[in-house]
């Protein structure tokens, strides 16, 4: 397993220009970012809805790498999603997935069947054309170059630790200082879309 | 008195009202009005089809989707609306997502009287979210998506138009 912390730092050199929707990795990613207007912190909307929402901008910048970073709680409410976004196959679409086999925000519970899922065949089945899956950090960091350097879609699940938050979510740090409408507001100013 | 409804509202109509309201992708998930349409909307090149396999799905593509400098529409049936409530209140309204939710309206009758649960629960559904909406059965009205339009993007909210035309039109 790895830190959720350690794998996005392994990934920034190689980020790029990307556009990165962190997920739930949003708290650790807004200590590593080096570029926060093309990020999407998004904190949680409404669960299960992370990939669609990057599949959409995926969608919508067919020029530009889309990056994010999933967790297995929100997979596993959306499984369908692995079909719609293996039929559209955005090549600049880079689907990872932060597993850490429970539900974190909500106090570690396990998810069904945690321990046995296994995320990267589910994706495969679903039709992407490449997925793959790491628990050490080392293998991880030698692959990224070469699964960044390829077309996408791709699926990339990481095991990571569980960093279970307890306290009660009105008592919990503010790590994301922008709201959600002010993120993608500073989006579409750094890609230059103009705001309906 | 006759309950004779005088024209359908026409795939093509529909199709128009999307060209017309620059529509760049249909994020979609068929229901039993819409298989006319579908082939349209195949052969338009200007419009891509995102085929979803739950219509909550269909809200946070439609967000992403918008995020990134698309116009999209959501083209789903009202079991399906129902089925999106937690997605609609967070990727649609809780991201100021004006777009477009055309809804076909399963068990709609025109004189009120239905025995589909479907039809029973759309509007209290559609109020309970605070949603402007407007009911679509004809050619004659299909003036009103282009209004349905204009208000999304003037508020930043999904507006729905319920499609009450049920075996009358597009699969008929």
């Amino acid at each position: 397993m790895m830190r959720i912390a350690e794998a996005l730092a392994a990934f920034k050199p190689h980020r790029g220009d990307a556009i990165v929707v962190p997920g739930r990795g949003g708290k650790f990613w807004a200590e590593l970012t080096g570029n926060p207007n093309l990020d999407v912190p998004l904190g949680d909307p409404a669960m299960g809805g992370h990939a669609g929402f990057a599949l959409g901008l995926a969608l919508a910048q067919p020029n530009r790498k889309v990056v994010l970073f999933d967790s297995e709680g929100d997979i596993l409410m959306s499984l369908g999603m692995l079909t719609t976004i293996a039929e559209q196959a955005p090549v600049n679409f880079y689907h990872f997935l932060l597993d850490n086999e429970v539900y974190a925000t909500t106090g570690g519970q396990p998810v069904p069947n945690a321990k046995h899922v296994k995320y990267d065949r589910l994706a495969l089945a679903a039709g992407y054309p490449r997925a793959q899956a790491f628990d050490k950090l080392d293998d991880l960091d030698r692959a990224l170059p070469e699964i960044l350097g390829r077309p996408g879609p791709v699926f990339v699940a990481l095991k990571v630790y569980p960093e279970v938050e307890n306290a009660p979510i009105g008592q919990r740090r503010r790590w994301n200082t922008r709201s959600r409408t002010q993120v993608v507001a500073d989006l579409q100013q750094k890609l230059g879309i103009q705001s309906a | 008195m006759a309950e004779v409804q005088s024209a359908a509202l026409s795939p093509a109509t529909v199709l128009a009202e999307m060209k017309k309201n620059s529509v760049s992708h249909i994020v979609w998930l068929p229901d039993s009005e819409t298989n006319w349409l579908y082939l349209l909307m195949q052969a338009e090149p200007s419009l891509t089809l995102v085929g979803v396999t739950r219509e909550g799905h269909a809200c946070s593509i439609a967000s992403g989707l918008a995020a990134g400098g698309a116009r999209p529409m959501i083209l789903i049936q009202n079991t399906g609306l129902q089925e999106s409530g937690d997605s609609l209140r967070g990727w649609l309204l809780g991201m100021n997502v004006g777009c477009v939710m055309m809804v076909g309206y399963r068990g709609w009758t025109r004189h009120g009287v239905t025995t589909d649960t479907a039809a029973t629960y759309t509007e209290p559904f559609i109020n309970a979210y605070g949603l402007d909406y407007y009911l679509v059965e004809s050619d004659a009205d299909a003036s009103r998506i282009s209004v349905a339009f204009e208000e999304a993007e003037k508020t930043k909210r999904p507006v729905v138009v319920l499609v009450g035309d049920e075996y009358h039109g597009f699969n008929r």
